[in-house]
């Protein structure tokens, strides 16, 4: 990912700042500006996320691209944020296998070792509480 | 449709790592098989749709249905020429639209394609170019590509409904034997349950055997009015439907990541517009990118309940003689998986059975579907093809 995309939403991935729609009262991370159901009544506004979930699926992932590749075998996962907004992102293996159904929280990590442009990207992983 | 549409002519390259061949070299082998396929000369076609996920990406080219028509010898004749992309959807939706212009009464002769040149690149670019069908901020990034994103929905079906790893090597198994009468096919060896499980992980529980290969290729189909049909052919094979449907574009915002519901509306649709049931289906070509996404499949077309797609490969349903046979050419995971060209080729396939010149032929097949899938799952496209012999079998 080139430095512009992502600094542009460098607060989201360092902070776990997403979205939420006031006229339905629905979470959004990633971010979205328009809110599927209400759309045009959509009122959004900047939400901060507890960053505690329970994760959905994982995989571990043992082919990945190439700027992911020294990292494998690593865990991947969906994680349903307990605001209701889901994410896809590494869990952070400490103390064995994290499984599906398990409590995880938000940890700010380095995700990339060297981007397209030379600079270390960081951002969220998750870890088991 | 405003006017029912016929396939006339169908054509294909065979896949698979054609060096030797460029881009451009696929695509005229397809379409001139196609057109004499049909009987169909240049001057005739009023335009052309080609699907094309990635040529900018595989070999530095865009503009390519321009390409196309070029070096077709239809730019002479000013044919339009449009491409169409929508990830690995892209073939089947230039199929669609392809039909979507006859049945409009705009064009009367039109040639659908699609074509993908993969192995200019390694296997890490390709990985990286698969990966822009997925959310490339929030997906990729998180440490996604496509295989681990299937690899989740895998896990998730195995947790709520108990599908099994052999069950997943099981759709191999079938379809590496069904490919084995398929010359086009770029395997056409039959592998063991063992075998694949023998292979390394790509993304537990897959592994390299559960993929499709990156493959070069490409298949192009000749549509016209339904009512000129036999004037092309003895054996016009009609679109009873096509149908399309969107889903999110990351597999996390989706409520159920045990289905694709685009796959679901889409062929909801198709059969309302084609008056069948999944029952009345007599062969498929779905989208088996991955193993799993057969089991989605057989589910989300409705050939098995939600949760049961496991077992309806593993018994034997979805073989050439079972209830619902499915992936009789060998399906993405034997044929080949050329992005763009996938989608027309299943077209091609379908034709064939309904024509009864399949090389792995399912008995007095007369309603087939097609279903084509981008990426995850944010397109699908479902056709209903028929010979229009069975409805009147049916009905005596
Ligand atoms: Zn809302």
């Amino acid at each position: 990912m080139t430095a512009p995309r992502f600094w542009r939403k460098i607060n989201q991935r360092y902070r776990l700042v997403g979205t939420e729609c006031r006229t339905c009262d629905t979470a959004f991370f990633p971010p979205r500006d328009l809110c599927p159901e209400c759309r045009r009544e959509s009122d959004i506004a900047e939400k901060a996320f507890s960053g505690e979930g329970e994760v959905v699926t994982k995989t571990v992932v043992h082919d990945a691209i190439s700027d992911y590749d020294a990292e494998t075998p690593y865990t991947l996962a969906v994680v349903e944020l307990d605001e209701g907004a889901r994410i896809t992102a590494q869990v952070v293996e400490g103390d064995g296998e994290v499984d599906v159904g398990d409590r995880v929280e938000a940890c700010f990590r380095r995700v990339r070792d060297e981007g397209e442009e030379g600079i270390v990207q960081y951002g969220t992983k998750f870890e088991r509480v | 449709m405003l006017r029912d549409v016929a396939v006339v002519g169908v054509g294909q390259t065979s896949f698979g790592e054609h060096w030797e061949r460029s881009f451009r070299d696929l695509f005229v082998t397809a379409g001139v098989r196609a057109l004499e396929d049909a009987g169909v000369a240049g001057d005739e076609i009023d335009a052309l749709y080609g699907g094309n996920m990635s040529a900018g990406q595989f070999i530095q080219q865009e503009h390519v249905a321009a390409l196309i028509a070029d070096y077709a010898g239809l730019a002479t004749e000013r044919v339009p020429a449009t491409r169409v992309e929508a990830a690995d959807a892209s073939g089947g939706l230039a199929f669609r639209q392809a039909v979507l212009d006859v049945a409009s009464g705009a064009s009367d002769v039109v040639v659908a394609s699609g074509v993908e040149k993969m192995t200019d690149l390694g296997s890490a670019e390709t990985t990286e170019a698969l990966a822009g069908s997925a959310d490339r901020e929030w997906e990729v990034f998180g440490g996604g590509n496509v295989a681990a994103l299937y690899a989740m929905m895998a896990r998730a079906h195995m947790d709520r409904y108990g599908t099994t790893r052999r069950q997943l090597s099981e759709v191999v198994v079938k379809n590496h034997e069904n490919a084995t009468n398929n010359k086009y096919a770029q395997y056409t060896n039959e592998v063991s349950a063992e075998l694949v499980e023998s292979t390394p992980f790509v993304s537990e529980p897959l592994r390299a055997f559960d993929c499709s290969p990156a493959s070069d290729g490409a298949a192009a189909v000749i549509v016209v009015p339904a009512e000129d049909a036999e004037d092309y052919t003895d054996e016009p094979v009609y679109v009873e439907a096509t149908e399309q449907a969107s889903g999110s574009l990351a597999v996390h915002d989706r409520d159920d990541i045990t289905t694709l519901g685009s796959t679901a509306r889409a062929a909801e649709r198709a059969y309302e517009t084609a008056n069948v049931s999944p029952g009345d289906v007599d062969v498929a070509e779905v989208h088996d990118s991955y193993t799993v996404a057969e089991i989605l499949a057989v589910e989300d077309l409705g050939f098995a309940e939600k949760g049961d797609g496991g077992a309806f490969v593993e018994d034997g349903r979805a073989a050439v003689d079972g209830e619902t046979p499915v992936n009789p050419s060998g399906g993405l995971k034997a044929c080949g998986h050329p992005l763009g060209a996938t989608g027309v080729r299943q077209v091609v396939d379908a034709a064939k059975q309904l024509r009864g010149e399949a090389g792995t032929q399912v008995e007095d097949a007369s309603v087939a579907v097609t279903h084509n899938v981008g990426g995850t799952g944010a397109t699908a496209v479902v056709n209903v093809l028929s010979d229009r012999n069975g409805r009147n079998r049916r009905s005596r």
